[in-house]
């Protein structure tokens, strides 16, 4: 087995693979962290301890920014890499420049963290990051296009495999939207602080048409090219419809630019925008539900694997809850429900129910298929691996069940009249209905955590393991050689 | 005749590239663009301004501390909204944001009318202690506003930025000039680059939001700011409907 390994070392280079795979993890359990404190601030306000860095204002975007670009962005740096490699049966086409995405892109996820602490941000939603990080992020993004692309160029088939098509498309709208958000004239060369090129509507709409399609492309297209490869492979059954993933690719691209507007219904965007945003998100449930129909029938005639192997578990039950969320993010696009769930806790819910059911469920299910092939051993635990899930599931439904109820509560004591028409509740009575929700809400992320934490600690026990395996295995050799008298030789 | 097949792409990196940016540039296009021509996107009104130096770095501080994933600035047109936060925003109303703040959750209330509806001493208050005035509310202590001193070394550089990318702030005699015809003196004052620094420390003085005159602190800048927040526009002067046919 050792052997096998050293020669795939040679074949592709996995290295990196691994240093992307431990770095998601370690962001992961900060990121959430983060989140399970600023949850728990809701709740609970004295936690802030009237400490400038800490605040909810300030650590949000540290949260957001450590889950979904230093987690998920490292998962999928490392999938994207390992998937691309195997399917097209070539090594990554530099070394260097592998290992300098991997630099670049942790400097960049830990001097955003530092820099929003300190107070410096753009106030873009998930593109905080000031100018000077905002420049990094181009550079080691160009880097990554040109390796993947080059990457795919060696390939040693003629075709490009399904999941290769999503990493290409998340990469270049990832380029797109971050260019284009970020146009900023800073206040000087020495200054962090700088001022976005666009104003009012025009700048709203540009943040959200980033906004959402970060969620488009960086948590839904990139994710599903996880899917495309890890689902048939755990499953050990091809694709379920070739046809239906073409399909699935192209509408998803078009359709995904075309919503962000959705997050302005009502607001001081014209209408013909939001009305087009919400006539595109209805027609995207179509492609969002072909591509779960096509993960989840990848695995008829294999359904008995759900009984038992837990990571099938988390690659379905992650699938399942794509479904749902791309079910109910139409639904909230809709004029009339938007009236009520924007603003409010349902969006977070809604956000959470994407992130954590969808996007970390299905990297902890790649990870776990991944991590034993890339050191060439078994999961120390498997059963750690099956109270990892239920932890994961529990804590989801914890969120989002708190988060619909707290929502449509807040929704609905806001526009609530009383028999004179007056406004039956101040807003402060809206913030004190919220608490238990919120606490509840803490709990649920304690358990996802808590979750994250163990899968952490097995993967750790997981490279030890298969440090000790090759170490006994070396020596079985070389005592094995010394007896057939070649030791000496 | 021409037979399409799938696979031509499949095959060739170049051709996926293409047609892949081509897919997902249509939307943002056909979005985007129009909002920069279409002359009714911002209404014509008449009173919105840009920032006065004081209110600029308020609203710097504002940004800093992350206010716009609590509080909203965007006033919808429904009627429970405008019994609790008044008329609906419009517009015109953030033409001069760089960035926009309108927010997407309303952990506490929307603020894009909050200006004038408390006294300068509860915003100081409330800011440096939310429970003291309001004992269910969940917002952060921030007592550091009043004790930091604030930073107006770069208000030049500021109002120079916001004016590359647009803002009216006047550098010559003749932006100034049309500063005068588009505002009126007192505000085309105000909007004067090379005399920042001067308006600054003579409207956090006159105004004296901290209640302590002696030095300018942060929380005289950010006070400053809310009390201005949705106050330029007066309603009184336009018809119930004037604003439907932007919509």
């Amino acid at each position: 087995m050792a052997s096998t390994a050293i020669l795939s070392n040679e074949q592709y280079n996995f290295e990196i693979v691994k240093k992307f795979a431990i770095m998601s993890l370690v962001w992961g359990v900060i990121g959430m962290s983060a989140g399970v404190y600023i949850a728990s601030e809701l709740a609970w306000p004295f936690l802030s301890f009237d400490i400038p860095y800490i605040t909810f204002g300030r650590l949000r975007p540290v949260h957001t920014t450590s889950v979904i670009f230093g987690f998920g962005g490292s998962a999928l740096f490392a999938t994207s890499y390992y998937v691309v490699q195997r399917t097209c049966q070539a090594r990554l086409s530099s070394d260097g420049i592998a290992s300098f995405t991997f630099w670049g892109w942790q400097a960049i996820i830990l001097l955003s963290g530092i820099s929003y602490m300190l107070g410096h941000t753009q106030s873009r939603e998930y593109a905080e990051m000031e100018w000077p990080i905002d420049i990094m992020i181009e550079i080691v993004w160009i880097a990554y296009m040109s390796l993947f692309i080059t990457t795919i160029m060696r390939r040693k088939q003629p075709h490009i495999y399904v999941a290769n098509w999503f990493f290409l498309a998340f990469i270049l709208a990832t380029a797109l939207l971050h260019t284009f958000n970020n146009l900023a004239v800073p206040v000087s060369l020495f200054s962090m602080k700088s001022y976005s090129l666009f104003a009012g509507t025009q700048d709203a709409m540009t943040q959200w048409w980033y906004g959402h399609n970060s969620v488009g492309f960086f948590l839904t297209a990139a994710f599903l090219g996880m899917m495309y490869y890890f689902v048939p492979k755990q499953a050990g059954r091809p694709i379920y419809s070739y046809r239906l993933s073409i399909v699935h690719f192209w509408a998803l691209s078009f359709l995904y630019m075309w919503v962000g507007a959705h997050h302005l219904h009502w607001t001081a965007l014209p209408d013909w925008t939001s009305t087009l945003a919400a006539t595109f998100s209805i027609m995207l449930l179509l492609p969002s539900w072909g591509g779960m129909i096509n993960g989840i029938m990848t695995l008829s005639g294999a359904w008995d694997k759900l009984r038992t192997d837990p990571v099938m578990r988390f690659l379905i039950v992650a699938l399942s809850f794509y479904g749902m969320s791309t079910f109910e993010g139409p639904l909230m696009a809709l004029k009339d429900v938007n009236a009520l769930s924007h603003y409010t806790d349902w969006t977070v819910g809604h956000v959470h129910s994407g992130a954590l059911g969808w996007v970390a469920m299905v990297t902890f299910g790649s990870m776990y298929h991944m991590i034993p092939k890339l050191w060439d051993t078994k999961m120390w635990s498997q059963k750690l691996v099956g109270i990892h899930f239920w932890f994961a599931t529990i804590g989801v439904l914890l969120y989002i069940t708190a988060m619909w109820i707290s929502g449509i509560t807040q929704g609905l004591m806001w526009r609530a009249f009383d028999q004179y028409g007056n406004l039956q509740y101040s807003f402060v009575e809206s913030v004190a209905a919220m608490h238990p929700f919120y606490a509840m809400r803490a709990i649920g992320g304690m358990f996802f955590l808590s979750g994250m934490l163990m899968m952490f600690f097995n993967v750790v026990m997981t490279v030890r393991q298969a440090k000790r395996e090759s170490a006994a295995l070396e020596a079985k050799l070389s005592a094995k050689m010394s007896k057939a008298g070649l030791a000496g030789a | 005749m021409f037979n399409f097949k799938h696979e031509w792409i499949e095959t060739n990196v170049g051709l996926l590239l293409v047609l892949t940016m081509l897919a997902i540039s249509i939307g943002g296009l056909v979005e985007i663009a129009p909002l920069f021509f279409i002359k009714n996107t911002v209404e014509k009104v008449d009173g919105v301004r840009p920032y006065t130096p004081l209110e600029l770095r308020g609203r710097d501080i504002y940004q800093r501390e992350g206010c716009y994933l609590c509080h909203s600035q965007m006033i919808r047109p429904f009627r429970d909204e405008a019994l609790r936060y008044g008329h609906y925003s419009l517009a015109a109303e953030s033409q001069y944001d760089h960035p926009f703040q309108w927010g997407s959750k309303r952990t506490g209330p929307d603020l894009a009318r909050v200006g004038g509806k408390y006294s300068n001493e509860w915003q100081v208050a409330h800011l440096t202690a939310p429970r003291s005035m309001v004992p269910q509310s969940v917002m952060p202590d921030y007592p550091w506003l009043v004790k930091n001193e604030l930073n107006f070394a770069d208000i030049e550089d500021r109002m120079k930025a916001l004016r590359d990318v647009g803002v009216p702030y006047s550098l010559t005699k003749s932006e100034y000039d049309d500063n005068v015809k588009k505002f009126g003196a007192q505000t085309a004052e105000m909007l004067s680059i090379p005399d920042a620094r001067k308006n600054l420390i003579a409207q956090a003085q006159s105004g004296n939001y901290d209640g302590n005159s002696g030095s300018i602190s942060e929380m005289d800048a950010l006070v400053a700011y809310l009390q201005m927040l949705g106050t330029l526009v007066d309603f009184r002067k336009y018809d119930d409907d004037a604003f439907v046919k932007y919509r």
